[in-house]
C-alpha cells in the first residue's frame, strides 16, 4: 500500500513537473498549409505555418507594425537611391546548426524570384540581390523604391548549403512532376521547428530551444500541434470539448456559445481585409442588364444612387451580427493612405438614391446580374443577397449568381463580370498596392484585379510615379489626390471591413494581429 | 451452344473497362465547371500573363479529352501527376489516405454487421415486445436523419458535454510498413467510434431490416416447423437453422455495400476531420486539384467495378443455369 502511495505520488509528481516545462498549445483552423516550400505558395494558411519555422529580414509583430527579424538595420542607401541595404544579424543558427550569413540571404532571395515562386510579383522591381560583406545584404531596384521594405515580411530565409545538400534549390513546380526535399522538410532560423507533419490531419512543432530572440519574446508556448479542421461546427465543437485550445475562425452565429462558456473567450479585431462591389463602368453596354446600347453603370449618379441605397449598418447587424465595420472606401483602416474622413459612410436615404436614379435616366430601373463569391469571404452569399434586397429599393433587380470562388473569380480576371463582390487585404499596409491591382488600367504589369474596366490616363500615371517616389511626403500627397478621385468616380462600393474572431481557451494570452497571423512566440500561456 | 467461363470473364471484364473509360471521360467533361485551379494555385500578385503560363503548362487550355487521354497515357505508366494543391504525387498522397478510410469502413462495417444482425435476430424472435418497437422506431430516424447531422448530434453529445470520446482526428496512428493504423492506439480506437458509428448507421439498419424480413420469412418454413415438432430447443432453432438460412442474402447485400461505405465515406469524413480519402477529394473540388479528382474517381469506380465483377463471377460458378442465360 505504502509502496503504491510512494509510486502515485512521484508519478503525479512527474506530471506535474513536466507540465511545468512543456507548454502545449493545441491550435486549429480551416484550412491546412499547402506546402512547407517557404516561396512556394503566396497563400495566408501557408505562410502561417512558415511563419512559425522560418524568418523573413524584417516582420511584423501582433499589432502590424515592421520590427527587425534576421535585418536588424535598414533602409535606402546613401550612395543610390536604386538600392536598399540591410545589416543582417550576427550569430543566428538555423535549425540543424548551420550558421546564417549574407550567403543564405543572397540565395533565398534568388530563389523567391525564381520562374516557379509564387513569391516573385513581390520581387518583381528587384534589378539585382548581393552580399555586402557576410552581414551586409544590398537589393538594387529598378529605379528607387520607397517602400522596398513592406515587401518582405513573407519572403523567408533558407540556408543555402542544406538546400544544396538536399537538392531543394529549385522551388516546387506542380507540373514539373518534383516532388522536392523544401515541401516535406524544413530548416529554418524561426522560433519553433518542425517534428512531423501529415497533411490535413496533423503538424507538430517544437521550440528551438537555440533561438536569437530568447529574452525578447514570451516563447511561452514549447510545442504546437496544429490540426486542420474543416468543418465549422466540428472545429467549435474541439474548442468547447477543450481538444483545442485555440482556433482561428470561429463562425459569426457560435460566437456568443464560445464567448460564454466558462473556461474560453473571444477576442476581436478589425482585419486587415475590406468587401466590396465592383461595377463595369467602362463599357459602353453591359452583357447581364436589360437597358440595350447603354452602360447604366457608367453614369455616376447611377453609382451614387447604389452607393447611398448599399445599408452596411443593416447588413452589419442582421448579416454579420454585429462581427463588421461599415466602410466607405475600398481600403483597410490600416493602410498608408487611410483617413476617418474617407471612410465615412455616404450620406442620404432612399429617397434621395431614388432621385439620382431619375436623374441619371433610370427612374424605372434596371436589371443586372451580381457574381458573388459562396466560400471565400464571411457570410459572402448572404451579403449579396442583402444587397439584392437593398438595390430593388430603388428599382435595379439584381439577378444573384453565387458560385465557389474558384468559379467566381476568374470571372473577374476575364472581365466577364459586370458586377462583382471582391475582397481585399494589403499585404504591404500601403496604397499603391490597391492602386496596382484595383485601380491602375488593366494590363501587362498592373490592374490584374480590376474588373471595372475603369481607366483614366492620369491617374495611372500618378500610380506609376509612386513606386520611384523617394519623398514620403509627396508620395502621401499623390496617395490622397488619388483617393480623391476613386472617391468621386466611385470605382467600388465598399461594404464592410471584416472582423477576425479568435476564440481560445482562458489559459492562452494574445492579442489579435490585423493580418490573421497568429505569431507563436508573442503568445503567453498559463 | 455454353459459352465457356473463361469467354465470359473476358467478356465481362471488356465491359467493366468500357464502363470505367466512360467514367473517367465523363469526370474530366466536368472538371471544367468545377472552376480554374489556376485562382487557387497563385496568390493575389499574379498577373495575367503568369496565369496564361500556367494554364499553359498544365495543359489547362486543351479540350477536355485531350486532356483525358493524357491522364491515361500518364497513368498507364503508373503516373497519376502531382496534386495541384500539395505539390506531391498523387500516388504517395493517395497511399497515405487509404488506411484511414479502409479502416473507418471496415470497422463501421463490422459494426453494421454485429449490430445489425444481433438486432435483426432479435426484432425477428419477439416481433411485438417494447424494445422490439423501440428498436424499430429509433432506426426508422436514424436512417431519415442526413449523415451530417447524426455526425455533429454524437460529437457534441460525447465529446462536448461527456468528453467521453475525441471530436475530431484519427488519434495516435502507429506506422507500419507504408499502412498507417489508428487501431492499436488507445486514443485511435476512441477516435473511430463516433465516425464508424456514423458511416454505419444506415447499413446497420439496413441489414437488421434485411435479417429481420428474411428470419420471419424462414422461421415460418417447413423445416423450422418440423425442426419445432422434433422437439429441438428454441435456441437451436433460431440461431442453429433459421440464422443460417438468412444469411446468404445478408452476405451478398453486405458484400456491395461496402463499396459504398468507402464511395460515401466523405461527409462523415469531413465532419470528423477524418483524413481519409472522401476528406482528400472534397478538399481537392474545393481547390480543383483535377490530378487528386480524376484519380479518386477513377479509383472509386474501378472499386465498385471490381466488386461487381466479382459478385458476378462467383454467381456464375455457383449457379450453371446463368452460364446457359448468357448463351441462348
Amino acid at each position: 500500500m505504502k509502496k503504491r502511495v510512494i509510486f502515485l505520488s512521484s508519478l503525479l509528481f512527474a506530471l506535474m513537473a513536466d507540465t511545468a516545462i512543456a507548454k502545449t498549445l493545441n491550435w486549429a483552423r480551416a484550412g491546412d498549409s499547402l506546402t512547407m516550400d517557404p516561396h512556394a505558395q503566396n497563400e495566408g494558411p501557408t505562410h502561417a505555418l512558415s511563419s512559425q519555422i522560418y524568418e523573413p529580414l524584417i516582420q511584423r509583430d501582433m499589432s502590424g507594425k515592421q520590427v527587425a527579424a534576421l535585418a536588424t538595420a535598414w533602409g535606402p542607401s546613401k550612395q543610390n537611391p536604386n538600392v536598399w541595404a540591410f545589416k543582417l544579424r550576427q550569430g543566428v543558427k538555423f535549425h540543424d546548426g548551420a550558421e546564417f550569413d549574407s550567403e543564405d540571404v543572397v540565395f533565398s532571395f534568388q530563389r523567391a524570384m525564381s520562374a516557379n515562386s509564387d513569391m516573385k510579383e513581390l520581387l518583381s522591381s528587384v534589378k539585382e540581390v548581393r552580399a555586402a560583406g557576410k552581414y551586409g545584404f544590398e537589393i538594387e531596384t529598378n529605379g528607387p523604391n520607397p517602400i522596398m521594405a513592406a515587401n518582405l515580411n513573407d519572403i523567408y530565409i533558407m540556408d543555402k548549403g542544406w538546400a544544396e545538400a538536399n537538392k531543394a534549390v529549385k522551388v516546387q513546380d506542380v507540373k514539373g512532376g518534383e516532388n522536392t526535399f523544401a515541401a516535406n522538410n524544413t530548416n529554418g532560423t524561426g522560433p519553433y521547428k518542425l517534428v512531423s507533419r501529415v497533411t490535413d490531419s496533423r503538424t507538430v512543432l517544437e521550440a528551438n530551444t537555440n533561438y536569437w530572440g530568447k529574452g525578447q519574446f514570451p516563447l511561452e508556448i514549447t510545442k504546437i500541434n496544429y490540426t486542420p479542421i474543416k468543418n465549422a461546427a466540428t472545429r467549435v465543437a474541439a474548442l468547447l470539448s477543450g481538444e483545442v485550445d485555440f482556433i482561428q475562425d470561429v463562425p459569426v452565429q457560435d460566437l456568443s456559445r464560445v464567448d460564454n462558456d466558462s473556461g474560453l473567450k473571444v477576442i476581436k479585431a478589425p482585419q486587415n481585409r475590406v468587401i466590396f462591389l465592383g461595377l463595369n463602368q467602362g463599357d459602353d453596354d453591359l452583357k447581364t442588364d436589360n437597358i440595350e446600347g447603354r452602360n447604366p453603370f457608367a453614369d455616376v449618379r447611377v453609382r451614387q444612387a447604389m452607393n447611398i441605397a448599399i445599408n452596411r449598418a443593416a447588413i452589419q447587424k442582421v448579416v454579420m451580427r454585429g462581427q463588421s465595420i461599415p466602410a466607405g472606401v475600398a481600403m483597410p483602416p490600416f493602410v498608408n493612405g487611410w483617413t476617418k474622413e474617407l471612410d465615412a459612410i455616404p450620406a442620404g436615404g432612399i429617397d434621395d438614391a431614388k432621385a439620382l436614379m431619375t436623374k441619371a435616366g433610370f427612374g424605372d430601373g434596371f436589371s443586372i446580374t451580381l457574381n458573388c463569391p459562396n466560400d471565400r469571404y464571411i457570410n459572402d452569399e448572404a451579403i449579396c443577397q442583402a444587397a439584392v434586397g437593398m438595390l430593388g429599393q430603388i428599382g435595379i433587380k439584381v439577378n444573384l449568381d453565387a458560385k465557389p470562388k474558384a468559379q467566381h473569380f476568374p470571372l473577374i480576371g476575364k472581365l466577364q463580370t459586370d458586377f462583382y463582390m471582391l475582397g481585399w487585404g494589403v499585404p504591404t499596409y500601403d496604397s499603391e498596392y490597391i492602386f496596382n491591382f484595383l485601380v491602375h488600367t488593366k494590363g501587362d504589369k498592373r490592374g490584374s484585379w480590376n474588373g471595372t474596366r475603369y481607366s483614366n490616363p492620369e491617374i495611372d500615371k500618378k500610380i506609376v510615379s509612386l513606386a520611384s517616389e523617394t519623398n514620403l511626403q509627396t508620395r502621401d500627397t499623390t496617395i490622397a489626390e488619388i483617393w480623391a478621385q476613386i472617391q468621386q468616380d466611385l470605382l467600388y462600393l465598399p461594404i464592410h471591413h471584416q472582423v477576425l474572431n479568435w476564440g481560445m481557451a482562458n489559459k492562452v494570452q494574445t492579442t489579435v494581429s490585423p493580418d490573421d497571423r497568429a505569431r507563436f512566440k508573442y503568445f503567453t500561456i498559463k | 451452344m455454353e459459352l465457356s467461363l473463361f469467354q465470359y470473364l473476358i467478356r465481362r471484364a471488356l465491359q467493366s473497362g468500357v464502363v470505367l473509360l466512360v467514367t473517367g471521360l465523363i469526370a474530366f467533361s466536368m472538371f471544367r465547371f468545377v472552376g480554374d485551379p489556376v485562382e487557387n494555385m497563385m496568390g493575389q500578385e499574379r498577373t495575367d500573363a503568369d496565369i496564361e503560363l500556367l494554364r499553359e503548362k498544365l495543359g489547362l487550355n486543351d479540350p477536355f479529352f485531350i486532356q483525358y487521354w493524357n491522364f491515361l497515357a500518364d497513368a498507364a505508366q503508373g503516373d497519376l501527376g502531382i496534386s495541384f494543391r500539395q505539390g506531391r504525387p498523387v500516388v504517395e498522397v493517395l497511399i497515405e489516405r487509404l488506411p484511414a478510410t479502409i479502416e473507418l469502413a471496415s470497422v463501421s462495417a463490422f459494426l453494421a454487421i454485429i449490430v445489425g444482425i444481433t438486432l435483426g435476430v432479435y426484432v425477428a424472435i419477439k416481433p411485438f415486445g417494447w424494445l422490439t418497437n423501440t428498436v424499430l422506431t429509433v432506426s426508422l430516424i436514424g436512417v431519415s436523419l442526413p449523415t451530417f447531422l447524426i455526425g455533429i448530434m454524437l460529437i457534441y453529445l460525447f465529446a462536448v458535454e461527456l468528453s467521453w470520446l475525441p471530436s475530431f482526428g484519427r488519434g495516435e496512428t502507429v506506422q507500419i510498413g507504408w499502412w498507417s493504423t489508428g487501431l492499436l492506439t488507445v486514443s485511435g480506437i476512441k477516435a473511430i467510434i463516433l465516425p464508424a458509428v456514423t458511416l454505419g448507421l444506415y447499413q446497420m439498419t439496413m441489414i437488421m431490416r434485411l435479417v429481420r424480413s428474411e428470419m420471419s420469412e424462414v422461421l415460418n418454413s417447413d423445416f423450422i416447423r418440423f425442426a419445432r415438432s422434433r422437439g429441438l430447443p428454441e435456441q437451436k432453432i433460431n440461431f442453429r437453422h433459421a440464422l443460417k438460412n438468412t444469411l446468404v442474402p445478408v452476405i451478398t447485400v453486405t458484400g456491395l455495400q461496402l463499396g459504398s461505405i468507402i464511395a460515401f465515406a466523405i461527409i462523415t469524413e469531413t465532419v470528423f476531420q477524418w483524413p481519409g480519402l472522401g476528406l482528400l477529394f472534397i478538399d481537392s473540388v474545393q481547390f480543383v486539384d483535377i490530378p487528386i479528382m480524376a484519380s479518386y474517381l477513377m479509383f472509386i469506380s474501378l472499386m465498385f467495378v471490381s466488386i461487381n465483377l466479382i459478385v458476378d463471377i462467383l454467381y456464375v460458378m455457383i449457379d450453371p443455369r446463368l452460364r446457359i442465360g448468357e448463351a441462348s
